[in-house]
């Protein structure tokens, strides 16, 4: 019952990918009340799964890969619903739906989803430390997405090769705004996540996921400490939240696979 | 009913032949509303912009309407050049404000100030008494398309003049203009319009600076900004987001060395540099600082350019949506059908008059 819902949700962020892919080739993008309803029925879809899922492994649905997966694009979601209207950056849905759409796609095709019930009693250090982590990344990841677009209205501006989506795109100091802000709020989360990890107990047998996790939050302090000391620009930053959270990603996938979820 | 729109506009008659008709504000309701009590009239909507004096009347014959209106015009000019002006029936007609209004027929393509003008003079001949059913539905209808044309289309994207891309730019590194301070090199007249085009979107702090002081502080209380002692700019620039460079320096006045220290402390904050002058004020290695997006003349005049360019391919694309509508429009007008018992959307696809 839960992967319908999953499924209902992938299609409706396909329809924000298609509406993206067809509005910038028709050349006139118009934040569409129709995408910003799919985005919503998508969360709305994404959460009733992690609901049900949750329900029927009795814990935090982050016990596989494939949930990890759906966790941080439901995450990605979220903080789009929490800052997108706030900061003007409608383009923003337009950017995540294909990010998020990708996600689902390649955890529903490619990815063993055979979930099962632990009736151990899950240690609630273990369940917030995952949740918060998980949260904390799709703060990265959206920040990544803000980076994205950065770049992109940045090539333009400097090349002074002006195309259609130039001026879709909200202005380059409230990209910058908005990337600082999301690592931040990624960086403050993780921070939380990390003191719930050290407060597990018996951490010898999470070792490799708290040391990971401890390595993510430096490399973005790092980013946060050289932006906000204005050794780096804006321009690098926004790279560095791609490349960092691509590195995330590669590593969140081989981090689940070594520590052989369900781990808790 | 027939609809008539009888006139002269930027095709057909120079400026000082449309000064002549043009009619102010303050009198285009009584205007409207003489023109309404001529016989033969039945409503009146006057548009009388700088680039066009145009007359719409709706009336139960067409040549009653036209000889109404030529009589109006009599009063307002002692002798009416009758070349100059245009005259269209129905279908035509109602073709024709839907273009004016989606900017199609504008001297500047896809300018949007033509529609305000045309509501404006609406609300005119609305207040005098002087529009009812017909005229009412045509001109509501063609804000409609106004507003179909411009959102489903690009024929008002991007700017097409110099100064309208540099505040575009402005608008898209900064976002809100109140905040950001604006410097000023070399008192000339193009800077000083680009200045007063930032001014005008919400541009609150200006700074000037040029070689004669005295020049530098005749502007700067023009502009209510402040002057600056061309020695001192350099000073300045830490807190400046826009420079307008314009000098008569034969050397460039800002490069590349002197501006990376610069923008090293202010790693967060975009500086945009336009470069109005030839030779240019600014060295174009600028351009490649993190942080700094530089403009001459070449490209800004390119930017305007490739904006006309996509407005010119927008209009086939208007146009049809103007004919949809026409013919929507006709439908209800005629009823589905012409007084000589023919399907009004015929007559109109066949190019043939009412």
């Amino acid at each position: 019952m839960e992967r319908l819902f999953l499924i209902l949700s992938t299609f409706c962020f396909l329809f924000g990918f298609a509406y993206t892919m067809h509005s910038l080739g028709a050349r006139v993008y118009r934040p569409s009340r129709g995408n910003f309803f799919a985005i919503l029925g998508g969360f709305s879809c994404q959460t009733a799964f992690l609901y049900l899922r949750g329900e029927r492994i009795g814990r935090c649905p982050l016990t596989s890969l494939f949930e990890v997966i759906v966790f941080l694009a439901w995450a990605m979601v979220l903080f789009y619903l929490l800052i997108g209207s706030a900061y003007r950056l409608s383009l923003l849905g337009a950017f995540t739906s294909p990010l998020v759409f990708v996600f689902q796609f390649i955890a529903l095709l490619a990815l063993k989803d055979s979930p099962v019930r632990i009736d151990l009693t899950p240690n609630p250090w273990m369940e917030l430390h995952a949740a918060i982590s998980i949260i904390a990344y799709g703060a990265f990841a959206l920040a990544c997405v803000a980076g994205v677009m950065y770049l992109t209205q940045e090539r333009q501006l400097k090349s002074h090769h002006i195309h259609s989506i130039f001026y879709r795109l909200p202005p380059i100091r409230d990209l910058a705004v908005a990337n600082g802000r999301l690592i931040l709020a990624g960086f403050g989360l993780l921070t939380v996540g990390i003191f719930a990890g050290l407060m597990i107990g018996g951490l010898h047998t999470h070792a490799v996921k708290i040391a990971w996790s401890i390595g993510v939050w430096l490399l973005y302090g790092i980013i946060f400490a050289l932006h906000k000391g204005h050794r780096l620009s804006a321009r690098r930053v926004a790279w560095l939240s791609v490349a960092a959270f691509s590195a995330v990603l590669v590593t969140l996938s081989g981090i689940t696979f070594i520590t052989a979820a369900p781990s808790y | 009913m027939e609809i008539v729109c009888f006139g002269l506009s930027h095709h057909t008659a120079p400026v000082d032949l449309r000064e002549r008709f043009a009619i102010a504000d303050g009198e285009a309701a009584e205007l409207t509303a003489r023109l309404k009590a001529a016989p033969g009239v039945g409503e009146a909507v006057i548009v009388s912009t700088c680039n066009r004096v145009e007359f719409y009347v709706a009336a139960e014959e067409q040549a009653a309407a036209l000889a109404a209106v030529e009589a109006f015009l009599v009063t307002r000019a002692a002798s009416a050049d009758r070349e100059h002006f245009f005259q269209h029936s129905t279908a035509q007609s109602v073709r024709h404000l839907f273009r004016v209004v989606s900017g199609i027929d504008s001297m500047v393509l896809g300018e949007t100030e033509i529609l305000g003008q045309v509501k404006k003079a609406y609300a005119a001949a609305q207040a005098a008494g002087a529009t009812s059913k017909h005229l009412n539905k045509l001109f509501q209808r063609a804000f409609n398309v106004a507003k179909d044309v411009r959102t489903n289309t690009n024929i008002t994207r991007g700017s097409v003049s110099v100064g309208s891309v540099a505040v575009e730019l402005s608008e898209k590194i900064f976002g809100r203009l109140a905040d950001c301070r604006v410097m000023i090199l070399g008192a000339g007249e193009m800077s000083e319009l680009t200045a007063g085009a930032l001014q005008a979107r919400g541009v609150k702090t200006i700074f000037v600076a040029n070689r004669s002081h005295d020049r530098a502080v005749v502007l700067a209380e023009k502009m209510n900004g402040k002057a600056v002692r061309f020695d001192d700019w350099a000073r300045e620039i830490h807190d400046v987001d826009i420079l307008i460079g314009s000098t008569a320096a034969p050397h460039h006045v800002l490069t590349a060395a002197q501006l990376a220290p610069v923008m090293r402390t202010r790693a967060d904050r975009p500086l945009f540099c336009i470069d109005l002058a030839v030779p240019r004020d600014i060295e174009p290695a600028v351009n490649d600082l993190d942080g700094v997006y530089l403009y001459d003349i070449d490209s800004l005049q390119a930017i305007a350019e490739q904006s006309m360019n996509t407005r010119r391919q927008e209009i086939a694309v208007c146009e049809q949506m103007i004919e949809r509508h026409a013919l929507e429009f006709g439908e209800w007008l005629a009823g589905g059908w012409t007084a000589a018992g023919v399907r009004y959307s015929t007559v109109v696809s066949g190019g043939a008059e009412t």
